[in-house]
């Protein structure tokens, strides 16, 4: 029997890569500015959403997608705050997939939202492989879950546009040190921003709102 | 949990090109995955083993060729491969660099007969 042996070359999540360009066109399409939110499991993503929803109210249209391994609590928080929002359960898979996102659009009225978010599932190592069709990535950390996460998360880091550091108010009680967690960040990215704020006081929103209100008008 | 998907689609594109190289079966399938890439090895091959009996890669041997970390200082351009928890450029002493190696994953090629 021969054996062959054939190059191949081939990107092993190129199927997700193509649905994520189909997605990215649909919604550029419609003129929405899309935002994908990721942290570890309860960093504060929804909290933030609600907070910003809040704050920008008829300023800007807003939709979210909801992604999460089950359960439905958060995007009924979400309705509740007045915007239209379609939960993923992903049952048990710890990351969003174009393929997701391609289902939830047909859900929601595109006509409407001139801001999308899509709030990931709660991971800092899965999300940043699979391309969803976003135009911008943020991650958020928490202060609870210490400075030093770039050096086990890189890959997370060095790919998104945007940090934020979540739950400033209770920086007294923690030994983060937002200094030395500015410097790894921007040891592998240093173009991103990073913000710190708090969705419970509203210390440092604005900067984030800023941030928001400039990448939409882009 | 993640390497559901992924070996999916390492299995999809593996057949797809057997197919049309006309082979029998897949004996061999190499691929490249950078340390950042955020995949594991004994995961990937974990569910390889649940997905292929009664495909074209049934018994294949998967080959894992990593690729290591290498970082391009933002200041003098030294090229690097960092140590695990420190991003120190060893020539100039400058923080962290451009990620020039450590993020691929794919497939590079495939034995057939
Ligand atoms: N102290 C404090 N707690 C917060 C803040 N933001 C969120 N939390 C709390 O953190 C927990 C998880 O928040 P959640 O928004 O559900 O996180 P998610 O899993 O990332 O969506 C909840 O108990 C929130 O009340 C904040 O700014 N300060
Ligand atoms: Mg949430
Ligand atoms: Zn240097």
């Amino acid at each position: 029997m021969t054996r062959r042996q054939i190059p191949v070359v081939e990107r092993i999540l190129s199927a997700n890569d193509r649905i994520a360009a189909n997605n990215r066109e649909r919604l550029r399409g419609h003129g929405i500015t899309t935002v994908n939110i990721m942290s570890s499991p309860g960093a504060g993503k929804t909290t933030l959403l609600l907070a910003t929803i809040r704050a920008l109210g008829e300023a800007c249209k807003i939709g979210v997608i909801e992604g999460d391994v089950a359960s439905q609590v958060d995007a009924d928080k979400i309705a509740q705050a007045g915007v239209p929002v379609v939960q993923i359960n992903t049952g048990g898979g710890c990351h969003l997939e174009a393929s997701m996102v391609q289902q939830a659009l047909n859900a929601l009225p595109l006509e409407e939202i001139q801001l999308l978010f899509i709030e990931n599932v709660g991971n800092l190592i899965c999300p940043a492989g699979f391309d969803l069709g976003q135009d911008y990535n943020v991650a958020l950390l928490s202060v609870p879950e210490g400075h030093d996460k770039p050096y086990k998360y890189p890959s997370m880091f060095e790919f998104v546009d945007l940090v934020l550091v979540t739950k400033t108010d209770v920086l007294p009680y923690m030994d983060f040190d937002l200094a030395e967690f500015r410097r790894l960040v921007h040891g592998l990215n240093p173009r991103a921003p990073v913000l710190p704020l708090s969705a419970r006081t509203g210390e440092g929103m604005e900067a984030w709102l800023e941030w928001l209100e400039a990448a939409v008008r882009r | 949990m993640h390497e559901l998907p992924v070996t999916e689609g390492i299995l999809r594109i593996a057949i797809e090109h057997a197919e049309k190289a006309g082979a029998r079966r897949i004996t061999d399938i190499h691929l490249v995955i950078g340390d950042l890439a955020g995949f594991v090895d004994d995961s990937i091959q974990f569910y390889f083993d649940i997905l292929t009996p009664g495909t074209l890669a049934e018994g294949a041997k998967l080959h894992f060729h990593r690729v290591a970390t290498r970082l391009r200082c933002w200041e003098c351009g030294h090229e690097f491969h960092p140590p695990e928890r420190d991003w120190t450029c060893p020539a100039c002493g400058a923080m962290g660099g451009e990620v020039r190696a450590g993020k691929e994953f794919y497939v590079e090629s495939i034995e057939i007969e």
